[in-house]
């Protein structure tokens, strides 16, 4: 290296150093990682501090992402992002994060994986998705990614003593390892034939090259590998299963802040082709991709009995709903994504909070037909999780209708129509099986068998989510400006 | 000097050995041998992009690669003791309670 390069290097080093403030959350979090390992280690009561100390903490971080969302800069010799949407995203992955230990402090005692870890490894999941959504280079997103897979891959297999949930993280770590080697060879070519593994060039470059097949197939084996994180079909298999398997509160995290940080990563990498030539070869095997996924997930999800499993094709079909505004290409199309992203989110936690206040020890009362005759013996969940059916199948005013609104007017917009018709179509599909379990809510003949023990911080949780979904479908407009912004 | 074009071959041989291997290969363990042959398929990408470009970030990736390699190979191993266990098979045909 010859001294004007070191001098380059230092001196972005110092810029790097200075705006500390901007990229605050994520070295924060990291610290809290140490302290809560530290804690586990050496306090007898690790269990009782770790939940709340974790919660204190991601809120902490999600307020710190919404105050400085205006502070954008590019640190690190332009590695990493800070400001707008990877605040947004920021704000998304700790808020949920923290939902998630709210769910978790009763379900895990229950469940029979009451260790402090837990919270450990949901930390480092959620700085996994942290370093994916400040992402400017290829080996940022692909360190975030096995963060966050990697933990995943040990809470799906936290009760190692239940069969169910062995197998669950079995076949999430074959298939998403599987996935890791796609996206390692397909980031490979692409380096290759773009000579850069700049985000903001990346794509651009490889269409600008002359020999460009191999970075072509490359840009496809990396979307092929997104796909199974996402879990759209054709590379949606280890999504009910693992879904099912894995303890409730874990499916809950990856459910939401996994698919979103996954989302996240295609978002970036597209971005800074929008609306050029380029993604002319990338946007039919999208459209391809939800096409597939939406009718899958709606069509399956109707013939499910286990309420997680029909969670997990309800996940698939709306990957597909967020691969259409992908798919579309332009800034509707990434506007609507991110809200939907969000809505999903909150939408799932809070579905999956109320299964895990129904579930009892040993994995009971998890089919759909427990749920029989909830409404009159237990009002307030029944109306809870008939919200959030609700808010799932995109009735209005909740945030799924807005979400699915945005997503299919960006489609129309790049031409897309019939796109966005097969996607009307296969949400009106899954209205039947959403509201299937309101029906048998409130009009299932027979007494309620479930007796679920209802504590104060799933409820709170829950309720958390309720008022966002409620909140983002009342004001879309004001949550879309912010982030149109950036 | 081997011409680049024999490396990238190379490494598309092997990504496609590994991919065969993960499909139909039935012992937990080999499947997951074969995809740390996909991971190093796609270190020789970077290795041999890197010497032709003259660039030094394809041989960074690289190590950053085998590191996550490592930790995966560290989860992936204690998952599959932890289903031995339970089990006392490693054969993913046999590993069925949930539908597959």
């Amino acid at each position: 290296m010859d001294s004007t390069a070191i001098n380059n290097f230092n001196s972005d080093l110092a810029v790097s150093l200075s705006a500390f403030w901007s990229y605050f959350p994520i070295v924060f979090l990291a610290g809290v990682i140490l302290i809560s390992i530290a804690i586990e280690m050496y306090s007898k009561s690790s269990k009782k501090i770790l939940p709340w100390f974790t919660v204190t903490a991601l809120l902490a971080c999600a307020y710190y992402s919404l105050l400085t969302v205006t502070d954008t800069g590019v640190y690190f010799s332009g590695m990493f992002a800070t400001g707008g949407l990877t605040n947004i995203f920021n704000f998304i992955f700790t808020f949920g994060g923290a939902i998630v230990v709210l769910l978790s402090v009763d379900y895990i005692k229950k469940s029979g994986i009451y260790y402090g870890e837990f919270y450990i490894l949901l930390q480092s999941a959620v700085l996994g998705m942290m370093m994916i959504a400040g992402a400017k280079d290829m080996i940022m997103i692909f360190i975030g990614l096995e963060q966050m897979s990697i933990t995943f891959y040990v809470m799906a297999g936290l009760n190692r003593k239940r069969a169910s949930s062995n197998e669950a993280a079995l076949k999430y770590f074959l298939l998403g390892a599987f996935a890791t080697g796609f996206i390692v060879y397909g980031i490979g070519l692409m380096y290759g034939t773009a000579g850069t593994l700049n985000i903001d060039f990346v794509f651009s470059n490889i269409f600008a090259a002359e020999k460009n097949l191999p970075g072509i197939i490359g840009i496809l084996l990396f979307l092929v590998g997104f796909s199974f994180k996402i879990g759209a079909v054709p590379f949606h298999m280890w999504v009910p299963d693992v879904y099912q398997g894995a303890p409730t509160s874990s499916t809950a995290l990856m459910a939401t802040g996994g698919k979103v940080a996954a989302f996240t990563a295609l978002i970036l990498a597209f971005r800074p082709v929008l609306g050029t030539e380029t993604l002319a070869v990338i946007t039919p095997v999208l459209a391809v991709f939800a096409l597939l996924s939406m009718f899958y997930g709606s069509i399956v999800a109707i013939a499910q009995t286990d309420i997680k499993r029909m969670l997990a094709y309800s996940s698939i079909a709306n990957a597909g709903y967020m691969l259409i505004g992908l798919a579309a290409g332009n800034d509707y199309g990434i506007e609507g994504v991110v809200y939907y992203l969000a809505a999903y989110s909150f939408m799932n936690l809070g579905a999956f909070g109320i299964v895990a206040l129904i579930e009892s020890a040993d994995e009971k009362n998890l089919l759909i037909s427990d749920y029989n005759g909830l409404g009159t013996k237990y009002p307030v969940l029944a109306a809870l999780l008939s919200l959030f059916m609700f808010a799932l199948s995109g009735i209005p005013p909740f945030a799924g209708f807005f979400g699915k609104y945005y997503i299919f007017i960006a489609a129309i917009e790049s031409n897309l129509t019939w796109l966005a018709i097969a996607g009307v179509i296969a949400s009106v599909i899954s209205v039947y099986f959403y509201l299937r379990i309101v029906v048998l809510m409130y009009f299932g003949k027979g007494e309620s068998q479930v007796t679920p023990e209802i504590t104060n911080a799933s409820l709170i949780g829950i309720v958390i989510s309720a008022l966002l979904v409620i909140v983002m479908g009342v004001f879309p407009g004001s949550v879309i400006n912010l982030i149109s912004n950036f | 000097m081997i011409q680049l074009d024999y490396f990238l071959l190379l490494s598309a041989f092997m990504f496609i050995v590994g991919t065969i291997g993960v499909l139909t290969r039935r012992n937990a363990i080999v499947v997951f041998m074969s995809i740390e042959l996909m991971l190093n398929s796609a270190n020789l990408t970077f290795v041999a992009y890197s010497s032709f470009f003259g660039d030094v970030v394809g041989q960074l990736f690289v190590f950053f690669v085998m590191a996550v390699a490592a930790a995966e190979v560290a989860v992936g191993l204690a998952i599959i003791i932890a289903i031995f266990r339970n089990k006392l098979t490693v054969n993913i045909d046999e590993i069925n309670i949930l539908k597959w």
